[in-house]
């Protein structure tokens, strides 16, 4: 298939509305994911990602958008899940792992009792992003908006009350406000990422961009705009990949978007290593005068160029030679 | 005569129903340099818990700065530095964004950083020494600059009244000095500054008064004591001497109890 196909491809109206979905979901997914994270909630996506099954099923029973019922069920689980994991009992997670049991399991039931076959709810599950509607992409990229307009314009008290609680709480934040806000955030941006990766899917969209990203940074704010930027990347190759590649197989564009992602972690892993790795090596040895003066025989050059490791200590420098620690003295050097 | 930032009558707090603190009294005069010392599990952690109102009081009454404190609201002019879990979270954070949310007490919602706010977060890593490290992650950082790093934090605010949970546990030397270099400037400008320690170190200097816990009470209130003395048998402690534990302040709860309140 050559680039004008691809091109025309674009032309189509539903192909379009793919990619503004595919947008606004990869960046609105990740700027919620980045306060999870930081929260160590990886999972929590998962687990309104599964309550909002229950969601869409009432939707199909009752006939109503799918898509509204999939917020409201996914908000009332969001906040549930922030309450039993406010009351910090050690068995929370059991209490996490009921609600994403219940919510699938009442999801499957509610559709057969619509009379519906799996797959109406297969388009959820796996996400649908090439046969999503005009008015979909319009509700998808309203409520995207809002995820990011909160995520960017609260986030230096979103970073503080995620980055500790009890200090958010005596700078006299309201603690149990935010967190109640970033759950409803995250529930907001699992229904807007629903038809494009598919609720079983969607808490990657919002966790893997954001691993992804911290591997190579060193503050809050690079990691959620680069997460950000990983997400739509992620999301848009994705769409475009499977578009391509669906002229020869069946390649559904939600697993694609995962895949993609997760591609972009398993890349980006072995360097967040080794840059860690060489930052440990470099970090300047504690300040504290030798105790002894203990003068080495060797008559290697240390120098910025000799290929030793050079490490600050105090006020000079130290070489790291065959796991001693070598201090220029006078005409010598000494063992620190 | 200013008033007195901290008046604590009569209090009473209990950790999921278990009582901690029973008929403690504490006023706490402006400008003071307080240490609240004793063994671990004696209070000392709950009692600044309680201060803070991170913890509810079962009885008794709070004032802080003259108000009592359902009524308080002027959280600027307290700062807080928590027992260190390590500054570190999930997502990684520089230097400058964690000292930059101590301004979070003084801004506005949806406001940039005033020139005002970027002063106070510079001049709170020049007193922590820190200045260097502005853009590094918190999480490269040695375990006591990370303590600093919060102290920065709570500096960066401009409160008048300090409370420090541990700023010395597990802390090396070098930024043991610093944080006592930090704390000495800040007593001369004149803040009231509430410390836990459960051993005063190079603070020693530093210290106006002394407050021993014992059980959940107030045993001694008075003159600084020396380290050994906290722990002399009179305040019930037989003389093993202690060394920081890292990872600590569950330790009123008993084994196996649900840690209500105290996960993060």
């Amino acid at each position: 298939m050559s680039l004008v196909e691809l091109v025309e491809l674009f032309d189509e109206g539903f192909m379009q509305r793919a990619l503004l979905a595919a947008i606004f979901t990869g960046l609105a997914a990740p700027a919620v994911g980045t306060y999870i994270v930081q929260r160590r909630l990886a999972l929590m996506g998962d687990g309104i990602g599964h309550v909002a099954v229950t969601g869409v099923a009432l939707g199909l029973l009752t006939g109503t958008s799918p898509t509204w019922t999939a917020v409201l069920v996914a908000i009332l689980g969001a906040v549930l899940i922030e309450l039993i994991r406010e009351r910090g009992h050690t068995n929370g997670d059991v209490a996490l792992a009921l609600l994403f049991y219940g919510g699938l399991a009442g999801g499957l039931l509610l559709t057969g009792l619509a009379g519906q076959r799996g797959s109406a709810l297969q388009q959820y599950l796996f996400g649908s992003i090439v046969s999503i509607a005009a008015t979909d992409v319009l509700i998808t990229m309203g409520l995207a908006a809002i995820v990011i307009a909160v995520c960017l314009g609260l986030a230096p008290q979103l970073f503080a009350v995620t980055q500790d609680q009890e200090f958010a709480r005596v700078a006299g934040l309201n603690v149990r406000a935010y967190n109640l806000a970033v759950a409803v955030l995250a529930a907001v941006s699992v229904t807007v990422a629903m038809r494009t990766v598919g609720l079983l899917l969607v808490s990657a969209l919002m966790v893997v961009p954001v691993a992804t990203s911290q591997q190579l940074t060193k503050s809050f704010k690079t990691t959620l705009l680069a997460a950000m930027l990983l997400g739509t990347a992620a999301s848009v190759g994705g769409l475009v990949i499977s578009a391509f590649a669906s002229y020869h197989a069946t390649v559904q564009p939600g697993p694609t978007i995962v895949l993609l992602s997760i591609a972009g972690f398993a890349i980006t892993w072995p360097l967040g290593v080794w840059m860690r790795h060489r930052a440990r090596l470099r970090a300047p040895f504690l300040p504290v005068p030798p105790s002894g003066h203990d003068v080495t025989d060797h008559t290697h050059a240390h120098g910025p160029d000799c290929g030793h490791l050079a490490v600050p200590h105090g006020d000079h420098v130290d070489y790291v030679h065959d796991g001693h620690r070598h201090a220029p003295h006078e005409e010598h050097y000494d063992e620190h | 005569m200013p008033i007195d930032p901290i008046v604590l009558t009569d209090a009473a707090v209990a950790i999921g129903g278990r009582p901690v603190l029973r008929g403690v009294d504490l006023t706490v005069h402006d400008g003071e340099f307080v240490a609240l010392m004793g063994a671990n599990g004696s209070g000392k952690s709950t009692l600044v818990k309680a201060l803070t109102g991170l913890l509810p009081l079962l009885q008794g009454n709070l004032r802080l700065f003259g108000t009592p404190f359902d009524d308080f609201s002027d959280w600027r002019r307290i700062g807080f530095v928590p027992q260190r879990q390590g500054a570190t979270s999930g997502v990684p954070a520089s230097v400058w964004e964690v000292v930059a949310s101590g301004r979070l007490t003084r801004r506005r919602l949806l406001r940039p950083l005033s020139r005002a706010d970027r002063t106070a977060i510079a001049d709170a890593l020049e007193v922590v020494g820190l200045s260097d490290r502005t853009n590094d992650g918190v999480a490269r950082l040695s375990g006591g600059q990370q303590q600093r790093v919060l102290i920065a934090r709570a500096l960066a605010g401009e409160p008048e009244l300090f409370f420090l949970d541990e700023p010395m546990a597990g802390v090396d030397l070098p930024s043991q000095l610093a944080v006592a270099e930090a704390l000495a400037k800040l007593k001369a400008s004149g803040a009231t500054i509430v410390l836990v320690a459960h051993e005063l170190g190079p603070l020693a200097g530093l210290v106006d008064r002394a407050v021993a816990m014992r059980d959940g009470r107030i045993a001694y209130d008075g003159a600084p004591l020396a380290d050994h003395e906290v722990h002399a048998p009179w305040l019930g402690e037989p003389h093993t001497h202690h060394h920081h534990q890292p990872a600590r302040g569950n330790d009123h709860v008993p084994w196996g109890s649900p840690r209500s309140e105290q996960r993060p």
